[in-house]
C-alpha cells in the first residue's frame, strides 16, 4: 500500500511491546535497506506475568493481525513473514491460523519455552536455529536479523494497529490487559491516552482497599501506588492489582527474583550473577540498609552493563517496590 | 582509508574508520580492563568489563562494551569515570563470585590481570559466597587440569576447543545455570589452548606449580636438561623481557644455577629429527607410492590422528620427536662415553607444551626398559622454578651449552616455528640431493603467523606440493582433502598450536598473534646469524651416526617410532 509508512508516522504508533519505538522509522528503516532478501517478524512471545493481551488480539482479531503482516511485507519488500507464537497461543490457535495464512508467505513459528525467547535478536536465532542467545547489538535486526538480513520485528499488537492504520480506522487506542485482584480481569481496548485511574474506573476495577499497581507486566512492570496513576502507560499495556494489605513485598520480590533468574539466558556475567545475587540477598526475611546497598549497585550494574535489554530492565520492579513498598 | 575523530579521556586521537573503541583505546596507550576478549578469538562480549561511557554526537549517552562497539566520528568516550570504576567494582565482585581464590598455586600467580583490577577498583573479592566453591576439577589425562571452580563462563575455552575441531569442552545446563564441562566421549588432544586462552586460571598443566622441584630432589641422580628450541625467546617474557627477546645463553647459565649436571639443547635433538624425516620424505618420493608423509613432532597432532582420523596413522613420520631423540641418546650414546649408568640419569624437557607430558609415557618410545625423559616442565615451570630460587633470568651468566648435545644448527631453532620442520627437512633434502641451498622463495611461503601456509616445489625433477598448518580445524579440512585425493600433498607438517610451538599451551601468558610473530622473529634471527643450517652437517649429526647409530636396530630404536594408535 502506497503511503503507509507515511500515515504510519502521521499516526504517531508507538510498538506496543513496551519499548515504545517509533514504528514508522523502522518499517523506514527496513524499507530503504537495499538488500534482496528481508523478513518480517511479528513477535507474540508474550512471556510477561499475567499479561494476556496478545493472546486476545490473536484470538479475536486474527485476520487484522495477519493483514497487518501483509502490508508489512509489502511494504518493507519482504518475501518471508514469521508468526512467532508462545507456545499455548501457537497449540490453540494453530488450524485457525493456518486456514488464513496457507495462502500467504506468513509460517507460523512456535516459540521454545522461556521469557528471553521473546526478545528480538534471540528470536533471529531460533528462527536459524542457533542457540537461544541474544545477540550483541549493533547491528540492529533492521540492518541484519533473521539470516544476517534486514528484519522487520513488530509486536502483534503493532501489526494489528497497523492495519486499522491502513483501513482509516485507527482511533488513537491500544489493548490493556487487567490482572491480580480485580472484579473484572480481562483484556480491553481503550485510548492509549487514558490514565490508568481512568482505565480501572472505566472497566469497573477501582480497587476498593488499600492497593497498589504493577504497570507494564507481571515480571519487569514498575510498582505505582494509589497516588501515581494519573498518566498513561507508556511500556506495555498490562496493569496488575494487589492488596497492600495481603501481599508481602519481599514474597512479590522473589517471586520476580526467581522468574528472572531462572529465565535469564547466563550468557552475560551481569545478568548470570546478579540475578542469582538478587535471589540469594531477597531469601533474607528483612532486607537492611547494607543489603539494600548491595541490590542498588546490582541494580544499577545491570541497568547500564547487560548485554540484552533483559537486564536492563529486570531492576525496575525491584527497585519502585523497594523504594515504595517496604 | 577513511579517518574519524574521537575524544578519549579528554585527549583527542584521529583513527581509521571500522576500528574498536577498545582497539583505538589500546593503540593510544589508554588502560581498558578486560578479561572475555582475546584477539585469536571473537567478540563475546559477556564479561562486560571493558565498559565504557560514550558520548554520541548527538549527545546521546552510554555504555558500552568497548570490545564490541565501533568508534563513530565524534564520539567523547571516557574509559575510567567515577560511575565507570563504580559499575566495574560492582561487576568484579559479581565475577569473583564465582571463582574460587588460589592465587598461590595458578598460572597467573606472577601475572594476575584479574586481580591486578581487583586492586585497582578496591574490588572486595569475598563480598559474595563463592559460588562454585565445591565445583570439581577435572584431570584430561597426564598433562591438564580444568578447575571449573575458577571458572567465569567467558566460554573463550569451549571456542578454543571447537576451533581445533576438537569440541572437548562443551558448554552444559546444570541446576539452573550454564557450566564447561569436559565430554568424556570424546578425547582431548592436550594442546592446552584452552589454558592459554583463560582469562582466569582455570586451566593449568599437571604438576604445575607444585611438582616442578621434583627432578632436582633425588641427589643421586645425574640430572640433565634438554630445553626445546621455542623456549629461547619466549622465557624472557616471564622476566620482563621484550617479547621475542632471544635469551639462549642466558637461560643456560639460569638452569646451570639449579645445580643441573648437565644442559643440553633440544635444537640438537630437532636436527636428528630433520634428518630423519628428510630421508622418510626422500624415500616415498622416490617409491612413487603417492604416499603422504605427516609430521609428528607435535604430540597433540598425533594423538589427534589416532583418536579422530585413525586411517592416517600410518602416515605419521616415524622420525622420534626432537626432544625423545636427544633423551634416547643421553640416556646411550651419552651415558655410554661419560661412564653413567643410564638408570641414574634424570632427563628434564623444558617445553613450550603440556602435551608434551603425555608424549613422554608413550610406550612407543621406550628403549628397552628406558624412559628416554623423565620429566617435562613448561616454559612457565621452568620460569617459576626460576623465581622460587631466587634466580634472576636477566642477570644470570650467559653460559653455552654442554658438549656434544649442544650445538644445533640454524634449522634445529626454527622448529619453534609453525614451517620450521618443513623449512629444515627441505634444507637437508635439496642439500643432500642437488648440493643446492634452498630457494629464498621456499622459505619465503613456509615462515609467518598464517595458519596455512601452501608451498610447490621441484624436488628431484618432480613437482611436490607441501602444506604447514598450524592450528587443528586448517589440518582437519586439509585431511577431508586428502581423503578425497590422495595425491593432493606429498607432505603436511602439523602443529596443534597457532603460529607453532612459540604459542604453546606451556608458553608464557598472555599471548596472541603479535606476541607469536614477535617469538618467532627470534628464532629466525638466531638462525640467520648461524653458519651451519644444514641439519645433515652438524658435526654431531653426522659423528653419532658414524660412531653410535651403526646398526639398523640401534637406529629404529632411539631415532624411529611406529605409532599405532592405542593410546588412551
Amino acid at each position: 500500500m502506497r503511503g503507509l509508512i507515511r500515515k504510519i508516522k502521521k499516526s504517531r504508533l508507538l510498538g506496543m511491546s513496551g519499548s515504545s519505538f517509533p514504528v514508522w522509522l523502522k518499517w523506514k528503516k527496513v524499507k530503504g535497506s537495499k538488500a534482496k532478501i528481508k523478513y518480517v517478524v511479528c513477535n507474540g512471545a508474550e512471556g510477561e506475568l499475567k499479561t494476556q493481551k496478545d493472546y486476545y488480539i490473536l484470538k479475536h482479531y486474527p485476520k487484522d493481525v495477519i493483514f497487518g503482516i501483509k502490508l508489512a511485507l509489502e511494504t518493507v519488500g519482504a518475501k518471508t513473514g514469521f508468526l512467532y507464537l508462545n507456545k499455548k497461543y501457537y497449540r490453540k490457535l494453530k488450524p485457525k491460523l493456518i486456514k488464513l495464512t496457507h495462502h500467504l508467505p506468513i509460517e507460523l513459528f512456535e516459540k521454545p519455552e522461556g521469557y528471553l525467547n521473546g526478545e528480538e535478536t534471540v528470536i533471529c536465532n531460533i528462527i536459524e536455529t542457533k542457540a537461544k542467545e541474544p545477540r550483541v547489538k549493533p547491528p540492529l535486526p533492521a540492518e541484519a536479523g533473521v539470516f544476517g538480513k534486514p528484519t522487520l520485528i513488530n509486536n502483534l499488537e503493532t501489526f494489528y494497529w497497523v492495519s486499522k492504520i491502513a483501513k482509516n480506522q485507527y482511533n488513537y487506542e491500544r489493548f490493556y490487559s487487567i490482572a491480580g485482584k480485580v472484579k473484572q480481569k480481562g483484556v480491553y481496548k481503550l485510548p492509549f491516552d487514558f490514565t490508568i485511574r481512568d482505565i480501572l474506573t472505566i472497566t469497573g476495577n477501582r480497587p476498593w482497599f488499600d492497593f497498589f499497581v504493577q504497570v507494564g507486566g507481571g515480571a519487569s512492570g514498575e510498582i505505582l501506588l494509589p497516588n501515581e496513576l494519573d498518566r498513561p502507560i507508556t511500556s506495555l499495556g498490562s496493569i496488575i492489582v494487589y492488596d497492600k494489605k495481603t501481599t508481602n513485598p519481599m514474597v512479590l520480590m522473589r517471586k520476580w527474583a526467581k522468574f528472572f533468574f531462572k529465565e535469564n539466558c547466563d550468557l552475560c556475567a551481569t545478568c548470570r550473577e546478579g540475578t542469582f545475587r538478587i535471589l540469594e540477598i531477597l531469601q533474607k526475611e528483612e532486607l537492611l540498609s547494607q543489603d539494600k546497598q548491595t541490590l542498588a549497585d546490582i541494580f544499577n550494574l545491570l541497568e547500564k552493563a547487560s548485554l540484552c535489554p533483559y537486564g536492563r530492565i529486570l531492576p525496575r520492579p525491584f527497585k519502585t517496590a523497594i523504594a515504595k513498598l517496604l | 582509508m577513511q579517518k574519524i575523530k574521537i575524544t578519549i579521556n579528554g585527549k583527542k586521537i584521529t583513527a581509521p574508520l571500522g576500528k574498536t573503541i577498545l582497539e583505538i583505546a589500546k593503540n593510544s596507550g589508554t588502560y581498558v580492563p578486560t578479561l572475555c576478549h582475546h584477539t585469536d578469538l571473537k567478540i563475546k562480549a559477556n564479561c562486560r568489563i571493558c565498559l565504557v561511557e560514550v558520548t554520541f554526537k548527538n549527545k546521546k549517552k552510554c555504555f558500552l562494551p568497548s570490545c564490541q562497539a565501533k568508534a563513530e566520528n565524534g564520539m567523547k568516550i571516557e574509559t575510567d569515570s567515577v560511575e565507570i570504576r563504580k559499575l566495574r567494582k560492582t561487576n568484579l565482585e559479581l565475577l569473583f563470585s564465582q571463582h574460587k581464590e588460589e592465587c598461590t598455586d595458578c598460572v597467573f600467580c606472577h601475572s594476575c590481570s584479574f586481580l591486578q583490577m581487583a586492586k585497582e577498583y578496591q574490588v572486595e573479592i569475598d563480598k559474595f559466597q563463592d559460588r562454585k566453591k565445591d565445583f570439581p576439577t577435572y584431570n584430561f589425562g597426564p598433562a591438564l587440569i580444568f578447575d571449573s571452580s575458577k571458572c567465569i563462563n567467558c566460554y573463550n575455552c569451549v571456542e578454543v576447543c571447537q576451533n581445533q575441531s576438537v569440541g572437548y569442552l562443551e558448554k552444559v545446563e546444570k541446576n539452573g545455570f550454564f557450566e564447561v564441562r569436559p565430554n568424556p566421549k570424546k578425547t582431548c588432544i592436550y594442546c592446552g589452548q584452552c589454558l592459554a586462552h583463560c582469562p582466569v586460571g582455570a586451566f593449568e598443566a599437571v604438576g604445575e606449580f607444585e611438582d616442578i622441584e621434583k627432578p632436582l630432589q633425588n641427589k643421586n641422580k645425574v640430572v640433565i636438561f634438554q630445553f626445546a628450541p621455542s623456549i629461547r625467546t619466549s622465557i624472557g617474557e616471564e622476566f620482563n623481557l621484550p617479547f621475542g627477546s632471544v635469551v639462549t645463553e642466558k637461560l643456560v647459565g639460569a638452569i646451570k644455577k639449579l645445580g643441573v649436571d648437565y644442559i643440553f639443547d633440544v635444537s640438537v635433538g630437532a636436527d636428528f629429527t630433520t634428518f630423519e624425516e628428510a630421508n622418510e620424505l626422500l624415500e616415498k618420493l622416490k617409491n612413487k607410492t603417492g604416499n603422504i608423509l605427516l609430521s609428528s613432532c607435535c604430540p597433540a597432532w598425533v594423538r589427534f590422528v589416532e583418536a579422530y582420523y585413525p586411517q592416517f596413522v600410518k602416515n605419521l613420520s616415524q622420525a622420534r620427536p626432537p626432544h625423545i631423540i636427544l633423551g634416547g641418546l643421553i640416556k646411550t650414546y651419552f651415558a655410554k662415553k661419560q661412564k653413567i649408568k643410564p638408570e641414574n640419569i634424570t632427563v628434564v624437557s623444558v617445553m613450550p607444551c603440556v602435551a608434551k607430558k603425555f608424549e613422554i609415557e608413550r610406550k612407543e618410545f621406550l628403549i628397552g626398559k628406558l624412559k628416554p625423559v623423565d620429566f617435562v616442565l613448561t616454559t612457565r615451570e621452568l620460569a617459576f622454578l626460576f623465581k622460587k630460587k631466587g634466580i634472576d633470568l636477566k642477570k644470570a651468566k650467559p653460559l653455552k651449552c654442554d658438549t656434544p648435545l649442544g650445538v644445533p644448527s640454524g634449522s634445529g631453532v626454527i622448529y619453534g616455528a609453525s614451517g620450521g620442520v618443513m623449512e629444515s627437512a627441505l634444507r637437508v633434502a635439496f642439500w643432500e640431493k642437488q648440493k643446492e641451498i634452498l630457494p629464498k622463495i621456499v622459505y619465503e611461503q613456509v615462515r609467518g603467523q598464517e595458519n596455512l601456509k601452501k608451498v610447490e616445489l621441484n624436488l628431484l625433477n618432480k613437482k611436490i606440493k607441501m602444506v604447514a598448518l598450524s592450528g587443528i580445524k586448517q589440518a582437519k579440512n586439509i585431511l577431508e582433502e586428502l581423503k578425497e585425493n590422495k595425491q593432493a600433498y606429498s607432505c603436511l607438517e602439523v602443529m596443534a598450536c597457532p603460529g607453532g610451538c612459540i604459542g604453546g599451551g606451556g608458553q608464557p601468558l598472555p599471548q596472541d598473534k603479535e606476541i607469536r610473530q614477535k617469538r618467532a622473529e627470534g628464532l629466525y634471527q638466531i638462525d640467520q646469524k648461524e653458519n651451519l643450517k644444514v641439519a645433515s652437517q652438524n658435526p654431531i649429526v653426522k659423528q653419532v651416526y658414524k660412531d653410535f647409530l651403526k646398526t639398523e636396530k640401534l637406529r629404529n630404536q632411539i631415532t624411529k617410532v611406529k605409532y599405532t594408535c592405542k593410546q588412551k
